[in-house]
């Protein structure tokens, strides 16, 4: 490497950058402390503060992660991060990818999205009453000081190397994909956007006042982070199943379950929000659920890493950092659960409905979801807890997780159909049911003729998605009055619907098209068999060839390459080309699986060995019908989630709040 | 009773069924999928009834991967071992990329009547240099492993290593 002295000038740039960090952690206290207590001390300054500190605190961190992203570009292999998990040879989108690929680099990209969203609450949250912005910023200060810290002291992404070694490890063959490079920013917006829900709830929960308007600046932002979350659970699992050639999507994994769970309990947050927003009823528990979804995101981001929870793919266990995160984890949880203790009773409810209403649909949500939430939550941590206090080993896998799960979600499929058609405060069972007559007679239908070929979870999952699906589409006929006026009409109508009520449509539609695709999935055929080149077999309906296998240059591995022609009865319509991957750098070896889709069904082949002295290659051949609905349903979701929140209401007019009568406020 | 006191109930009653359901589900499908997770040592010691359900994690022996065909089906046989014992592990299937020998894995299946056990999955660990903890614990254990005095040692030396005899 020669040296000159613009090359000279690259090495300074990380030791900027974690000065900009350590300068981030006293920002962030500052905004913490001064958000927090301004408001009780009624100095307005110190409120307007608040915002300035929370921008420039997003700048220090924006600093030190283009600071860390900028020594990861240039292959600067004096920092550690760097020297450890990137490498020259690696493309430029994984060099900056692999900056966040690790635990300490993941830590930076934490704190920067948290203040992000504290940077967006300060320059968007003008309508906000001064006070309440002020502590909410507060409270995302002292977070992100707390996670700050733990960065700086304890896993310090710009921890010097030297000598430098003249390349770097490389980066994980199995990450490098681009799936991979965009699935941890998605994911952890999602995770960390829940944050803002959390700070509003200790803010109201400080101020000791929940109302309409409060569930109106929450929503957008539960909104924001689920979108986010959904995708980027979707991302991960389509990963998993193109990438690591099982052919899975979902494996019930610590790491699955840990993105699960605030999936489950920010879902319920979302759709009980609507009812402080609309009837300000069920205020402390929306707090409750605001707090228990940040806390399970938390839990979710670290305890994966504390080396509690062994997972098949935790990258990075780091036991020695467990102590902090564990203590870090029990101030931000039980702090917020003492003061929900405290206050709580502050919240008085004051909006009353029946029990058939739309309120009572909503709460019967939230029961499902939270059940389902807390059977994930103990079969993920029974293991752990049992290793710790019996010292006995043990797993809880997939099975228990499909026998619990799978019988809380039916009620939750069948319910989720008829609560968008009832009304608010007091409604009547039997007209809704009678508008589903059609959904639930086609899903009848479905339902006796998959159950004939004796596949009854199939039957019962694909009747499901299809009553979902059916249920929301005739919601969105009645209202548009379609095939009851002209269409032009009926078009008119639906572009005038509220957006929200579009969102959740097709959120509901994104939902049953999922249960759609996972229903698909369990009649997936598979084979695995070994052939010589010009050998011939039978799956699925289909007649599969391996017709030659030879060696292909690429990148930065060399590869072999089996190519399978795939003929039903009108002859050949398809070829794949799974690969076998062999990174020398590494010596590793991936199975690039060959996947075609046609949007109803995926065909599926992985090239997974070349077993000696049998001169041909052994291929693992799947069908997956539906498997494609899977991550359509996520992508759906996500969608309508984003349409949801371009609705008028939540942009403009964020309402001032009611004015309240004097000798009224707690 | 009043209005709130009804709506009240039925909250309860609801949550309940809820709470009531999770939890019912929840020991029943804890009684009759919980799996445990043996050593190659436990295995050696407890000598667990063919056809029970168990975790078997460990490193793959060097030298004993061996892969045959038949029919047109490759069966792969390896040893698990843990520097204390070793167990002979058949599995018919793909095997997962990370999965090489002198590597942490976990395999999930039953012990058949011939002392071997039938892997019907096998997870490798991501990762190159992890090591199972209870395989960690096993080597210190054995005294085979001081993290004092540098890396484990590799794991293809662990069956036929000399051990001093030490009395802790």
């Amino acid at each position: 490497m020669e040296h000159n002295a613009s090359e000279e000038h690259q090495f300074v740039i990380p030791e900027l950058g974690h000065f900009a960090l350590a300068l981030a952690v006293a920002l962030a206290f500052a905004q913490g402390v001064i958000g927090i207590f301004a408001p009780g001390l009624r100095d307005t300054r110190a409120m307007r503060a608040a915002p300035a500190l929370a921008l420039c605190h997003f700048l220090a961190i924006g600093a030190a992660f283009l600071g860390l992203i900028y020594a990861g570009v240039v292959s600067d292999f004096t920092v550690e991060n760097v020297a450890d998990f990137s490498s020259s040879l690696v493309p430029l989108i994984y060099r900056i990818s692999g900056t966040w690929g690790n635990h300490d680099g993941s830590m930076i990209l934490w704190c920067f999205i948290l203040s992000l969203c504290g940077a967006t609450v300060a320059s968007f949250g003008g309508n906000l009453p001064a006070g309440l912005r002020a502590r909410v910023l507060g409270v995302l200060g002292l977070v992100s000081g707390g996670f700050l810290l733990f960065t700086l002291c304890v896993s310090d992404p710009f921890t010097r190397l030297w000598p430098p070694p003249l390349d770097g490890a490389g980066v994980n063959p199995i990450l490098q994909d681009p799936g991979l490079a965009f699935h941890p920013p998605v994911l952890y917006t999602g995770y960390v956007g829940f944050s803002v829900a959390f700070a509003f709830a200790i803010a109201a929960l400080i101020e000791g006042r929940i109302d309409a308007a409060w569930g109106r600046w929450v929503r957008p932002w539960a909104l924001v982070s689920w979108c986010f979350l959904t995708s980027g659970i979707a991302l991960g699992s389509w990963w998993s199943y193109y990438t690591l050639g099982w052919g899975g999507y979902w494996f019930w994994d610590p790491v699955e379950n840990a993105a699960l769970l605030p999936w489950l309990t920010g879902t319920a947050l979302l759709h009980c929000a609507i009812v402080v927003e609309k009837r300000e009823a069920l205020k402390a528990w929306t707090v409750l659920l605001a707090i228990a979804t940040f806390s399970l995101s938390l839990s979710g981001t670290f305890l994966v890493r504390s080396g509690i929870l062994n997972s098949v793919h935790s990258f990075a266990a780091a036991p020695d950092q467990g102590l902090f995160i564990l203590a870090l984890l029990g101030i931000t949880i039980g702090g917020s659960l003492l003061l929900f203790a405290i206050r709580a009773p502050v919240l008085a409810a004051t909006g009353m409905y029946a029990p058939v209403s739309r309120e009572s649909a909503l709460v019967l949500n939230n029961i499902f979801l939270c059940s389902i939430a807390a059977v994930v939550f103990t079969g993920t941590l029974y293991p752990p807890f049992a290793n710790l206090l019996f010292g006995i080993q043990l797993s809880v896998g997939a099975p228990f997780f499909n026998q619990t799960v799978l019988p809380l979600t039916a009620p939750l499929i069948v319910a989720m159909a008829v609560g968008p058609l009832l009304a608010w405060k007091r409604a009547a069972l039997a007209p809704a049911l009678g508008r589903l007559g059609l959904a639930a007679g086609v899903a009848a239908i479905v339902f006796l003729v998959i159950a004939a070929n004796r596949h009854i979870i199939a039957a019962l999952g694909l009747a499901g998605g299809i009553w979902v699906v059916g249920a929301a589409l005739t919601d969105l006929a009645d209202r548009t009055r379609l095939f009851r006026v002209s269409p032009a009409a009926s078009l008119a109508r639906l572009v005038a619907l509220p957006r929200a009520a579009i969102g959740a449509t097709l959120g509901h539609i994104g939902f049953g098209v999922m249960v759609l695709g996972i229903a698909g999935m369990t009649l997936a055929t598979q084979k695995v068999i070994v052939m010589q080149p010009g050998q011939s077999t039978e799956l699925g309906g289909y007649i599969w060839t391996l017709n030659d296998i030879h060696d292909a240059p690429g990148p930065n591995y060399s590869q072999r390459v089996a190519d399978i022609s795939i003929a039903n009865s009108h002859g050949i319509f398809l070829t794949l080309h799974p690969s076998r991957r062999f990174f020398s750098a590494q010596k590793t070896i991936t199975n690039d699986a060959a996947i075609n889709t046609n949007g109803f069904q995926d065909i599926y082949a992985v090239f997974a060995d070349e077993p000696p002295g049998s001169g041909g290659a052994e291929l693992r051949l799947n069908r997956h019908p539906l498997a494609p609905e899977i991550w359509f349903g996520g992508l759906i979701m996500a969608l309508g989630g984003g349409i949801s929140l371009s609705d008028r209401r939540l942009r403009v007019g964020a309402p001032s709040r009611v004015k309240k009568p004097a000798g009224a406020v707690a | 009773m009043n209005a709130r006191k009804k709506r009240r109930l039925y909250l309860f009653a609801a949550c309940a069924i809820g709470v009531g359901s999770a939890t019912a589900l929840s020991l029943s499908a804890f009684s009759s999928t919980l799996t445990y997770f043996l050593s190659p040592r436990d295995v050696a010691a407890k000598d667990p009834a063919p056809g029970v359900s168990f975790r078997l994690g460990g490193i793959v022996q060097v030298g004993t991967v061996t892969t045959t065909v038949s029919g047109g089906t490759p069966t792969t046989s390896f040893r698990v071992t843990d520097g204390q014992a070793s167990i002979p592990v058949t599995f018919s299937g793909v095997l997962p990329d990370l999965f090489r020998e002198g590597q942490g894995v976990v395999a999930i299946g039953s012990m058949t009547s011939n002392n071997t056990f039938n892997a019907e999955e096998v997870l490798a660990k991501h990762g190159a240099s992890y090591m199972p903890k209870d395989v960690e614990q096993a080597l210190k254990d054995a005294g085979k492993w001081n993290p004092k005095y540098g890396p484990p040692p590799a794991a293809s030396t662990w069956n036929t290593m000399q051990v001093k005899s030490t009395s802790s």
